[in-house]
Order: C-alpha cells, then sequence, then structure tokens
C-alpha cells in the first residue's frame, strides 16, 4: 500500500521543528549548527515530496524539487566547510565555542 | 518464497562465500608472502604450509579475554567493530559477476542489487567506513587511539576525492552509473589482440585509483590511523578477541571488496575475452564469479607486495600526495575521457 | 510493504533527531544525525529519488558529518554543562517550535491533504531525465554551485590557517 505523500510533509514539518528546538536551545555551537543541518534535510524531504506530488499533475515540473535537492546538498557542503573553519579559528582565540561565551560584540 | 528472493539470497551467498573466506586466506597469503620477501618461512605448522593458520587464528581470538576499558565510551566502543564490517559486506550489492542468465525460464542478472544508481551506491556506502574508525578511536579513551581516528578522518576525506573522481571518469564511456555497463563497454578487443579494457586508455587514473584505495583501506604504505611504531596500533589499540578480529576482518573485506571494484572498473569485470559464456546458466555463474575471483586475486596479492616493499608515508606527505598529486591527476584524467568520449561520439 | 518501511524509517528519523538535540556529548550528536540522514535516504528511495539517497549518504554522512567529527576531536569540545541558559528562554524556543510545527503541518494538510502517491513506476526513477534537467534548465545555477565551492575552498583555507601569512614573514 502506497503511503500519501502528505505523511512526508509532515515528518519533514515536525523534524524542521525539532532543528528549530536544538538551533535556539543549546550552547554549544557544533550541535547548533547540528541543528541547522537537520532544518535543512527536512526541507531536502520536503522538496522530494513535493516533487513526487507534482510528478503526477505535470510531467515537466516533476524533476524540479530534486534538482533543487541537489543544489542544497552542494551549498549544505560549502556551508558545513566554511563554518566549520570558523568554529576552529574562533576556539583558537577564544579557548571555547559556547555561543553564551563568545560575547566580544555584545555591551 | 518468491523466485526473485530466493535469486537474490543465492546471489548474496555467492558473494559471502567469497568474502567471508577473503580474511583466513589473505591472513595466510600475507604472512607466508611477507616470509617469503624477508627469506624467512613464516607459519608452517597448521596443516600443510600453514594453510590452516587462518582457523587456528579464529580459535584463538575467540578464547582470548575480551577487554572494555573502564574509561571507554561502552555504547560506541561495541558499536565501532559492528561498523567496521558494514561498508565491507555491504559494497559488493552492486558488482556484477555474470552477465544475465536464464533460470528456469526466467532471467536473472548475475548482480544482487540491479539498480540504475550502481557506482554512486558502492561509493557511498564505501564513505560509511571511517565511522567505524573513528568512534573506535574516540571511544577507547586512549591517546594513542584518539589520534589513529584524526588522522583516519582527515586521510579517508582527502583521498576519497581522488577515488571517486577516478571512478567517474571509468563510468563516462559506459554512459551510466550501472557496473554492468561497464563491464559490457570493456568487452571486445583492440587490433584483434588487446582486450578494450580501461586500464589502457586510463592508465593515469587507474594508478590514482590504486593508491586511493591503498589509502582508503589504511594500508601501507598510508597505514596512519594505526602506525604501530608511533600510536601503538591506532584507533584498535583497546580492542581485543573477537572485536579486534572484527577489524582485522573488516580490513581484509574492504580490500576484497575496493579490488573487486578496480577489477570491475579497469579489468573488465567478470569478463574475459575468448572464453565462452553460454551454456547452463550455473556454468556461467560460475565461470564468471571464476574469472572477478581471480582478477581480485591479481589485486590482493598486489596489495601485499606493496605492503611489504613500500616504508610508511609522513602525514604531511601524506596530505600533499592526495590534494596536490591525485586530486590534480584524477581531475585531468577525467577532462581527458571526457573531452575523448564527447570527440568520439560526435 | 511501503507503509511499513515508512514507518519505521521515519519513526527513526524523528527519535535520533531528538537525541540530535538533547545529547550533553556532541559525538553522540552527530552519530544520531547520521542515522537520520540515513533514514530520510531511505524515505528519498520511497519518494522516488534515489540518485538523491546515494548522494544524501555520499556528501552528507560521508563527507561533511565526518568533518563535523574531525573538528570535534580536533577541539576537544568540552561536554556542555547542564546548568546555565534561561528556563524561560528554552520554554519560549520550545513553544515557539511546536506552534510552528502545529501551523506548518496544519498547512501541508489542507494544501496537500487529498495528494495520493500513485505506485512507482521504473520510468519515474530514471536517472537520465533528472541529469537532462540538471545540465539544461538548470545549468546557470550548477556553474554557479560550482563557483560557490570553490570559494568555500579557499575561505575554509584562509579561515583555518594557523597564522596570516604576513605574520610568517615577520617571523623569518
Amino acid at each position: 500500500m502506497t503511503v500519501p505523500a502528505v505523511w512526508y510533509l509532515l515528518l519533514s514539518a515536525a523534524l524542521f521543528s525539532i532543528g528549530t528546538i536544538g538551533a535556539l536551545w543549546r550552547r554549544n555551537a557544533i550541535t547548533i549548527f547540528l541543528s541547522i543541518e537537520l532544518m535543512l534535510n527536512s526541507v531536502n524531504l520536503s522538496l522530494v515530496a513535493y516533487a513526487r506530488i507534482l510528478a503526477e499533475r505535470s510531467p515537466e515540473l516533476a524533476l524540479d524539487g530534486q534538482a533543487i535537492v541537489f543544489f542544497v546538498l552542494a551549498v549544505a557542503a560549502a556551508e558545513a566547510a566554511v563554518g566549520l573553519a570558523l568554529f576552529i579559528a574562533v576556539y583558537r582565540n577564544r579557548r571555547t565555542i559556547d555561543v553564551n561565551r563568545l560575547d566580544l560584540m555584545r555591551w | 518464497m518468491s523466485f526473485a528472493f530466493a535469486a537474490t539470497l543465492a546471489k548474496m551467498g555467492a558473494w559471502l562465500a567469497v568474502l567471508l573466506n577473503a580474511a583466513p586466506v589473505m591472513l595466510w597469503v600475507e604472512r607466508r608472502g611477507s616470509a617469503l620477501m624477508q627469506d624467512r618461512r613464516g607459519p608452517n605448522r597448521v596443516g600443510p604450509m600453514g594453510i590452516f593458520q587462518g582457523l587456528a587464528d579464529a580459535v584463538k581470538f575467540l578464547f582470548k579475554e575480551d577487554i572494555v576499558p573502564s574509561g571507554a565510551d561502552r555504547p560506541l566502543y561495541l558499536l565501532a567493530p559492528m561498523l567496521a564490517l558494514v561498508p565491507a559486506l555491504t559494497t559488493f550489492v552492486v558488482i556484477p559477476f555474470g552477465p544475465t542468465v536464464e533460470v528456469a525460464g526466467r532471467s536473472v542478472a548475475l548482480v544482487v542489487a540491479d539498480v540504475d544508481t550502481g557506482a554512486l551506491l558502492l561509493l557511498a556506502l564505501a564513505s560509511l567506513g571511517v565511522y567505524a574508525l573513528v568512534m573506535a578511536g574516540y571511544s577507547s579513551n586512549n591517546k594513542y587511539s584518539l589520534l589513529g581516528s584524526v588522522r583516519a578522518s582527515a586521510q579517508m576525506i582527502s583521498y576519497e576525492l581522488a577515488l571517486t573522481l577516478s571512478v567517474v571518469a571509468t563510468l563516462v564511456p559506459a554512459g551510466s552509473f550501472r557496473l554492468d555497463r561497464v563491464v559490457e563497454a570493456q568487452q571486445g578487443l583492440w587490433l584483434g589482440f588487446v582486450p578494450q579494457w580501461n586500464i589502457f586508455p586510463q592508465i593515469i587514473g587507474f594508478v590514482v585509483f590504486l593508491v586511493a584505495a591503498f589509502a582508503e583501506t589504511n594500508r601501507l604504505p598510508f597505514d596512519l590511523p594505526e602506525a604501530e611504531s608511533e600510536l601503538v596500533a591506532g584507533y584498535h589499540t583497546e580492542y581485543s578477541s573477537m572485536k579486534f578480529a572484527l577489524f582485522f576482518m573488516g580490513e581484509y573485506m574492504s580490500m576484497t571488496t575496493l579490488s573487486a571494484l578496480a577489477a570491475t572498473l579497469y579489468l573488465g569485470g567478470w569478463h574475459l575475452p575468448g572464453l565462452d559464456y553460454t551454456g547452463a546458466w550455473w556454468l556461467v555463474a560460475l565461470k564468471g564469479m571464476g574469472v572477478l575471483v581471480g582478477k581480485i586475486a591479481l589485486f590482493m596479492m598486489f596489495f601485499v607486495w606493496v605492503r611489504w616493499s613500500f616504508p610508511r608515508f609522513r602525514f604531511d606527505q601524506l596530505m600533499r600526495l592526495g590534494w596536490k598529486v591525485l586530486l590534480p591527476l584524477a581531475i585531468l584524467n577525467f577532462i581527458g575521457v571526457a573531452a575523448f568520449t564527447v570527440a568520439g561520439a560526435s | 510493504m511501503e507503509l511499513a518501511i515508512f514507518a519505521l524509517f521515519s519513526v527513526l528519523a524523528l527519535a535520533s533527531a531528538v537525541v540530535v538535540i538533547s545529547h550533553r556529548n556532541p559525538v553522540y550528536s552527530v552519530m544520531s544525525l547520521v542515522v537520520t540522514l540515513i533514514s530520510l535516504a531511505v524515505l528519498f528511495v520511497l519518494l522516488g529519488a534515489p540518485f538523491l539517497a546515494a548522494l544524501q549518504v555520499l556528501v552528507y554522512t560521508g563527507a561533511i558529518l565526518v568533518l563535523f567529527l574531525f573538528v570535534i576531536m580536533l577541539l576537544n569540545v568540552e561536554r556542555e554543562e547542564p546548568a546555565g541558559g534561561h528556563r524561560v528562554h528554552k520554554l519560549i524556543a520550545a513553544l515557539a517550535a511546536v506552534v510552528f510545527a502545529a501551523i506548518l503541518g496544519s498547512q501541508f494538510f489542507a494544501a496537500q491533504g487529498s495528494a495520493h502517491t500513485a505506485e512507482l513506476t521504473p520510468d519515474a526513477v530514471a536517472l537520465v531525465p533528472l541529469a537532462r534537467k540538471l545540465f539544461t534548465t538548470y545549468l546557470l545555477p550548477f556553474e554557479i554551485v560550482g563557483l560557490l565551492l570553490l570559494a568555500a575552498v579557499v575561505a575554509a583555507t584562509a579561515l583555518a590557517r594557523r597564522s596570516a601569512p604576513r605574520d610568517r614573514e615577520e617571523k623569518a
């Protein structure tokens, strides 16, 4: 038996919210970053699910969702490389990556 | 039980028979081979010429005390050796070992998972191998283990690029991710006697692939994650008994799958020019598997030969080789193959 | 069959996602995210995107998350202390996320509630149409992404260098 596509969308909404909680809640920069990756991936899931829905309605638009996921993956890779390099640079100067203690710009 | 399900089980069984025998056989080959190169005898007590040494070692591993260090991160520590076998035991599913044959009136492709994404799936599963090493090193609570796994993660990410690029270059002439197409594209002869194997036009890619394969399996001269003269035994320092044996088997099995991949991509896989692949299905399957295993054995011998001939690289040399030599070479090779293929097609 | 696989892997994805955000030890967070991503890859296959599933495992779990582990071990990130942070702040975060999820879910349901997916055909999961799309309709974005990746490589190298080149010249 097949699964209605909307279930995938609901799962993606749930994962996105879990990621949001993590990004707001945690103080370790790495875990915050991981939460953001989780959010990105939940969006990917919804894009693929939409591609599946569109496949039945208009064949010429069917693969657009999948193509966009491809770009999201590439951008996520770039983002991870730069982000982690930033963490290394910050850690080298401040000896911590706890976001509450990185407060030089606060007043 | 449906016919397709039974056929899949049978094919997996054939592969498992090859893979599970790889570790004990290679253990013997490695020790006798190194003895041959160093002008000594090697193991010669268990069975004629010591061929049952693998069996004896297995029994020994089973009876050794199983130790978990007190400071270890227990769940990860226990999970790591199991994960070490996952890529080795899953990647073979996309490697074909024969043509499509007729069994009881139904056509059966002699590959476990006959999927469009073949080579990509194999690379994806193989890329998971690094987790076992990293987890083992991290959870052991030992600084040598940790250093070993830091090295392993950097090394395997770096060499995966060159490996993937050289694999992709072999897919271009076949025009497909399917490895059976890659094998198909390599059938036939040039000038009537040279087999159309990828190794000849893509010799640069082949060398890059081979070097990267050594790095991915952590074999000498790239065994920095376990470098015994600096790191005791690297990521598996704290492992004993069957847990150590699993890492050991994992290493030989990944060597086997990478050799199978090399044979499929560069040496025409299960196909040998001049061999007749018609007739009863079991004979065809046997021939295909036999040829493939023969080619795998060739690569395994090469692994052993290199291991006992070269000293270990230094880590900065390793990184320099990966990023400044292999990666540009792999890119050049890829561009060349792509240009040649496009020129040939138009 | 599809229902069983969907149920198993969606539950696995949700459970491991909760572990990602709740575990004190960042190494466990990364490992749980690996489980989440592989579960999502399985769901991609169910949705007829085997190429993306393989790519997801290859790029995300095979490279990006290994990089995370590498950095965690390199920096020797300590476990987060349990105390600290404002309880009210956290409560608001959780509440906002739940409300957000509810709104998102209801909107999805309202818009797509009737959308029922048919069985997959072999044509739907073929790679060639997707490849053609990537290299024709999306050719410009494709090239830009290539440029972006190059920029990221340069940026990451520049950021993670031990010292600026000028310092080194002065020392020499």
